[in-house]
C-alpha cells in the first residue's frame, strides 16, 4: 500500500530533523512517526522516509531491521511484551509468559487472528526492582502474577 | 546518610521545587571558573563513571581537545539495558533537573555546545517526562539561548533527546554514536577514540546518566566532601539496584563500599523465607557471578570487587537463593546476548550462537561432561577477540559460572552424550544425520 506522511507528521518531521546537523540523522525519530501513523514499517513506509530525508533506501531498511522496536509486519492492536530476563524469570517471568501464551493461543512474533493481540518475550525491560512485567504498547505494568497479567489484558479494549 | 543522586525530597523532579532547594545555581558557580578549574575539581573529586567501567570522569573531560575548529559533543547514555540495571530510570523520574544541570556543566567544561541525552526506547514514560523537564528548563531560560541572559555568561548549549529502538548494543558507546547519526548501531574500532574521533567525526565525551547527575553537587559543595563520601578510590554514592530473591526489591543509594551483604540483607530486606544465598551477580548481568558462601565483607566498590573476582558494573545486584537453578539462569542469559549481539564480529556473532545450542543441550539432558568443557573453550574464545566488551560480557557469565558452580552442571550431564552425532560440532546442527552413537 503506498504510504504518505500526513500534513500534521510532515511539520513534526520538520521539527524533528532540527535536532540533528545532518538531515538523514533523523531517520530514528521519523520512522517512530511513520510507525505510529502506519502500525508498522512497510517497504513502502522505508522507501518514503529514504525520500523524505533524502537518504539510500537500504539505509533505511539497513536501520529498520537492525532496531528490535520497529515493526516490519503488522502487530495486534495491542502489542504485548513481556520479560523473561533473568531478574523477572526469578520472580516468575516465565509462569506469566505461559499464562498469557495460553491465553492468546500465540507465541513470540504472533499476532491473534483478529489482530487484536500480538506477542513478545522481550529482554529486560529495566523493571527488575519491580519484576515480573509486562508492557502493553507503551505502558508498563508491574509486580505481577500470571492471574494479574490475564485480568490486564482481559481489560483491553 | 545523605543522597546526592535521589535526595529524599518530594517532588523534587518539578522545577520549581528543584529551584527552591537550590537548583541550577551550581551552574552559575561554574561559569564563573575557567573550564581547567571545572575538569580538576571533578578530576579531585575522585569521580568515576557508573556506567559500568568505573573510569575517571575529570580524566575522560581532560581527554577533549582544546584547540580545534571542529564542534564538540557531550553525549548522555541513558540506554541502560543491561539486565539487572534500572537505576538511570530513578534519575529521569525523580529528579531530571539535576542531570539537566550537569549537562549544562559538562557542556562548559569539554565546551560542547550540543547533548545528545539517549533513553532506551522502550522508557517511554521516561522519555515523555525527561523531555517535560526539559521543556520547562528550555522555558525558564536554563537551556538554549536565553541562557545568556540566566546565567550572565556568553556560553550557551541545546539538548536534545534521542529516543533508542529495542537494542542493548547501544549503550556501548560508539554504538550509541552511530545510533544518533541514524545509522545501525555497530560498535566502533577503537582508537580512534570518541575524544579525537567520535560523533560525526567530531570530538565527544559520553557519560552515564548518573554520573552526569552527579555533577552539580560537587560544583556546589566542593570535591572535598565529595570525595570524602564512601570509599577514597571510588567515592560518593552509587545506586544499587537490587533485584531477584529479595523481599524489598529496588533502588537505594548508598556511599559507594556499602557491604554487599548489608545492601541484601538491611537494605533489600533479606531473601524470602530466610533462605540461603547461592548466588549473587553484584553488577549487572554481564559481570561474573560470586557464590553465596564468599559474600561475606566483599564491599561494593570498584577495587573491592575486582579483589572479589568480579566488578562493580552498572551496580545491579542480582540475588538468587538457594533454590535457584544457575544452569536455567545461565542459558536464559546466553539467549540475551546471542539475541543482542550485533553480528559484526565472527567470535561473538557465532560463539554466542554456539553457547545459546550448547546450553540447550545441556538443559535438555542431552550433553556429556565434556560439552561443559567445549562451552568454556567457545567462551574463552570470545573474550579478547571482538570489536566492543559485548564479548567479553556474553562470556563472562559463561566462563565464570562454569568456574565457579561446575557441580550445577552435573545434574544435567552425563558421562556420555546421549545423541547420536558425528562430532561434537556438528551434531549441534538441527540438520544433522545422525552416524552412529559416539563416545566423547
Ligand atoms: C555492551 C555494552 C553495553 C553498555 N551499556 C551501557 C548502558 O546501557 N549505559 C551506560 O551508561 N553505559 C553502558 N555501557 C558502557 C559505555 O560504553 C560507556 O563506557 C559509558 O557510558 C561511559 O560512561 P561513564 O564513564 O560515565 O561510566 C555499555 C558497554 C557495553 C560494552
Ligand atoms: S563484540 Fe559482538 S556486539 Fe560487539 S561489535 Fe562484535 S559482534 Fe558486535
Ligand atoms: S529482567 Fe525483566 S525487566 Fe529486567
Amino acid at each position: 500500500m503506498p504510504f504518505t506522511f500526513t500534513e500534521e507528521n510532515i511539520n513534526k518531521i520538520n521539527t524533528v530533523v532540527k535536532k540533528y546537523p545532518y538531515k538523514n540523522a533523523a531517520v530514528m525519530p521519523v520512522l517512530y512517526i511513520a510507525q505510529e501513523q502506519n502500525g508498522w514499517i512497510s517497504i513502502e513506509v522505508m522507501q518514503e522516509v529514504a525520500r523524505t530525508l533524502e537518504m539510500p533506501e537500504e539505509d533505511v531498511l539497513g536501520v529498520a531491521t537492525f532496531y528490535t522496536m520497529y515493526h516490519k509486519k503488522p502487530a495486534g492492536r495491542h502489542h504485548v511484551q513481556v520479560c523473561t530476563n533473568v531478574s523477572c524469570m526469578l520472580r516468575g517471568g516465565f509462569d506469566v509468559y505461559k499464562a498469557v501464551k495460553d491465553k492468546l493461543q500465540i507465541t513470540h512474533g504472533g499476532v491473534t487472528g483478529d489482530g487484536k493481540y500480538s506477542l513478545e518475550e522481550v529482554e529486560c525491560m529495566g523493571s527488575c526492582g519491580t519484576a515480573p512485567m509486562i508492557a502493553v504498547n507503551e505502558d508498563f505494568y508491574e509486580n505481577l502474577t500470571p492471574a494479574q497479567a490475564l485480568s490486564i489484558i482481559d481489560s483491553l479494549k | 546518610m545523605e543522597k546526592i543522586v535521589l535526595p529524599d525530597i518530594e517532588n523534587f523532579h518539578n522545577l520549581d521545587v528543584y529551584l527552591a532547594n537550590g537548583g541550577y545555581t551550581a551552574v552559575k558557580k561554574a561559569y564563573a571558573q575557567t573550564t581547567d578549574d571545572i575538569i580538576d575539581q571533578v578530576k579531585k573529586s575522585g569521580l568515576r563513571g557508573r556506567g559500568g567501567a568505573a573510569f575517571s570522569t575529570g580524566l575522560k573531560w581532560s581527554f577533549m581537545p582544546k584547540s580545534t575548529d571542529k564542534p564538540k559533543y557531550l553525549c548522555i547514555n541513558g540506554d541502560e539495558s543491561e539486565p539487572g540495571s534500572f537505576k538511570d530510570r530513578q534519575i529521569f523520574e525523580f529528579n531530571p533537573h539535576q542531570l539537566i544541570e550537569g549537562i549544562l556543566i559538562t557542556c562548559y567544561a569539554i565546551q560542547a555546545k550540543s547533548a545528545y541525552l539517549y533513553i532506551r526506547g522502550e522508557y517511554h514514560k521516561w522519555v515523555n517526562l525527561m523531555q517535560k523537564a526539559l521543556d520547562d528548563a528550555y522555558e525558564r531560560g536554563f537551556v538554549g539561548e536565553k541562557m545568556k541572559e540566566t546565567f550572565g555568561h556568553n556560553f550557551t548549549c541545546e539538548i536534545y533527546i534521542h529516543k533508542g529502538a529495542g537494542a542493548y548494543i547501544c549503550g556501548e558507546e560508539s554504538s550509541l554514536m552511530n545510533s544518533i547519526e541514524g545509522k545501525r548501531g555497530y560498535p566502533r574500532v577503537k582508537p580512534p577514540f570518541p575524544a579525537q574521533n567520535g560523533l560525526w567525526g567530531n570530538p565527544t565525551t559520553i557519560n552515564n546518566v548518573e554520573t552526569i547527575t552527579n555533577i552539580p553537587p560537587i560544583i556546589n559543595k566542593g570535591w572535598e566532601w565529595f570525595s570524602a563520601i564512601g570509599e577514597p578510590k571510588h567515592p560518593g554514592t552509587i545506586l544499587f539496584g537490587v533485584s531477584g530473591h529479595v523481599n524489598k526489591p529496588g533502588v537505594y543509594e548508598l556511599p559507594s563500599g556499602t557491604l554487599l551483604t548489608d545492601i541484601i540483607n538491611i537494605h533489600a530486606g533479606g531473601v524470602p523465607g530466610g533462605k540461603k544465598i547461592k548466588c549473587v551477580i553484584p553488577g549487572g548481568s554481564s559481570m561474573p557471578p560470586l557464590r553465596g558462601e564468599n559474600l561475606e565483607g566483599v564491599k561494593m566498590d570498584a577495587d573491592s570487587l575486582r579483589a572479589a573476582g568480579s566488578a562493580i558494573g552498572t551496580g545491579g545486584i542480582m540475588v538468587m537463593a538457594e533454590d535457584t537453578d544457575i544452569v536455567r539462569v545461565l542459558s536464559r542469559l546466553s539467549k540475551f546476548y546471542h539475541h543482542e549481539s550485533c553480528g559484526q564480529c565472527t567470535p561473538c556473532r557465532e560463539g554466542t550462537g554456539w553457547m545459546v545450542k550448547l546450553l540447550d543441550r545441556i538443559v535438555d539432558g542431552n550433553a556429556s561432561k565434556k560439552d561443559v568443557d567445549l562451552l568454556l573453550n567457545v567462551a574463552c574464545n570470545i573474550e579478547g577477540n571482538t570489536i566492543c566488551a559485548l564479548g567479553e560480557a556474553a562470556a563472562w557469565p559463561v566462563k565464570f559460572t562454569i568456574q565457579r558452580f561446575r557441580e550445577e552442571f552435573e545434574k544435567y550431564t552425563a558421562d556420555t552424550a546421549s545423541i547420536d552425532m558425528p562430532n561434537k560440532v556438528h551434531s549441534m546442527r538441527k540438520t544433522v544425520n545422525p552416524v552412529a552413537k559416539v563416545e566423547v
